[in-house]
Order: structure tokens, then sequence, then C-alpha cells
């Protein structure tokens, strides 16, 4: 396991379908789990769509790839932040988007739902914090 | 382009890899194919995970990379399953790959 570990930020701010941004940033992140690092998502501005539940893009013949937010717990994501503004903005709240559980299988720590909406000036904090952002 | 393979008279595309090209095509049939082109047996054990990562799929739409499909084995099959050694001995070319192409899912995402 690397000695180094890093806070690594995935910010998503498009929303999913309309671009390739969202898959390809979800698939970045799933596929940078192996690598033992702390990862965190947050959702801004239009970004905040991808998380919203029920999706259904079979008319327009694209893969719905909504259901694939909720194993980001199994992928080691501990924390999904979403902007509370950019919902607002949207007429979404909380109860508008997945939920995303997590559980360490060797201690049995649970987590319900990761998935915490968050206002702007923890938003900034959070990628203050971050060693390396990543935006899509 | 494509290769097929013959699955109970039907003739089934599949990819340079070997993985199924349409999802919705997959028959238990596919697996048993596959599995004698790899000089594989087939038994209970091997299903399980099969049909594990046939349902894993349904709900997430993504094929899970090794280390997420061991944890999860060893919690739906329980702990004795859950490790790499076990789905080593079951699918020698390696449990992600190798199982995900008998079940007709795509290449998984990520580290295999």
């Amino acid at each position: 396991m690397s000695e180094i570990v890093k806070k690594f930020l995935y910010l998503n701010r498009k929303a999913p379908y309309g671009t390739i941004y969202a898959w390809e940033s979800l698939e970045v992140v799933l596929i940078g789990a192996a690598f033992d690092q702390v990862v965190s998502l947050m959702f801004m501005d239009d970004g905040v769509y991808q998380l919203v539940k029920g999706q259904d893009p079979s008319g327009i013949g694209m893969k719905n790839f909504s259901p694939t937010y909720r194993t980001l717990g199994d992928y080691e994501v501990k924390n999904v932040y979403v902007d509370h503004d950019s919902l607002a903005a949207r007429g979404l709240s909380a109860d508008d988007l997945v939920r995303i559980a997590w559980e360490d299988v060797d201690t049995e720590e649970e987590v319900e739902n990761i998935v915490t909406v968050i206002d702007r000036a923890r938003g900034c904090e959070l990628m203050a914090e971050a060693d390396v952002v990543f935006s899509f | 382009m494509a290769d097929m393979i013959d699955v109970d008279g039907k003739q089934l595309a599949v990819d340079e890899e070997g993985y199924l090209a349409n999802l919705n095509e997959w028959v238990p049939g596919v697996a048993t194919v596959m599995s004698k082109q790899d000089n594989l047996e087939l038994t209970e054990e091997h299903w399980d995970i099969i049909n594990f990562l046939r349902e894993y799929y349904e709900e997430y739409q993504i094929a899970p990379a090794v280390r997420v499909l061991t944890k999860a084995v060893g919690k739906k099959l329980g702990k004795d399953k859950g490790n790499s050694k076990y789905l080593y001995s079951l699918f020698p070319y390696g449990p992600a790959k190798q199982a995900c192409r008998f079940a007709g899912l795509p290449k998984p995402t990520g580290c295999v």
C-alpha cells in the first residue's frame, strides 16, 4: 500500500448525458479507487442533476448510469458532498437525490447515506483541504 | 468485425476479447460454451459467482472491480468465499475478467 495518502476531491459541475463529463468522472473515480487514497466527490451547479434519483435516459439512447452512483460506497468513497445553493436554484432538495450507503466489512462500521448537503463556505473549505482537485 | 459463438444453435456476436457484444442475448448456455473454450467445468460454485455478477450488474449497471467483487461476495455468500484465492481457484483467468465474460457482462471498469 502506498505510504503517501492524498485527499482527492472530484468536482462535478455538469449535467449528465448532454456531455461525457459526468460518466468520465465516475469512471475515473471507480478506477482510481484501487489506489487507496481518500476520495470525496462534490456536486455543484448543473452537476447536482447527476445525483437526482429515478432517471431514465432510454429515450435519448443513453446508458442509465444513475444506479452506478450507489456503488461508490463499495469503491471506498466516504464522502459525497452536494452544494445546497445549486440544489435550491434548481428547485431540488436532499430528498430528490440518490442515497449511497457505505460499509466497512472488516469493522462492520456502517453509514446509511454518505450524501451530505453543504453550504458554499464548507465547499470552499473542502476544496482548500484537498491535495488534488479534479474538475469535471 | 465481430466473432461469433454458437449457443444452443444460435449465433451470438462477441467482441475481440471474447465478451458478449449484446448483454441482452445472454442465456446460461453462453457461460457453458465460453467455459468449454477455456477448458473449465462449471460447478454450482461457479454459477453462484456468475449469477451474483449478473445481479450486481442489473442493480448497479457496472461490472464490479475485483476488490469490490471480493468484498461483496464475502458479504453475500459467506466470508470463506470472499477472498481472491477462492475466486481465482474457480476462475483461473481472473474472477472479474473471466467470470464477467461468462456472465455476459462488459469487461469490468478499472482494476481487474
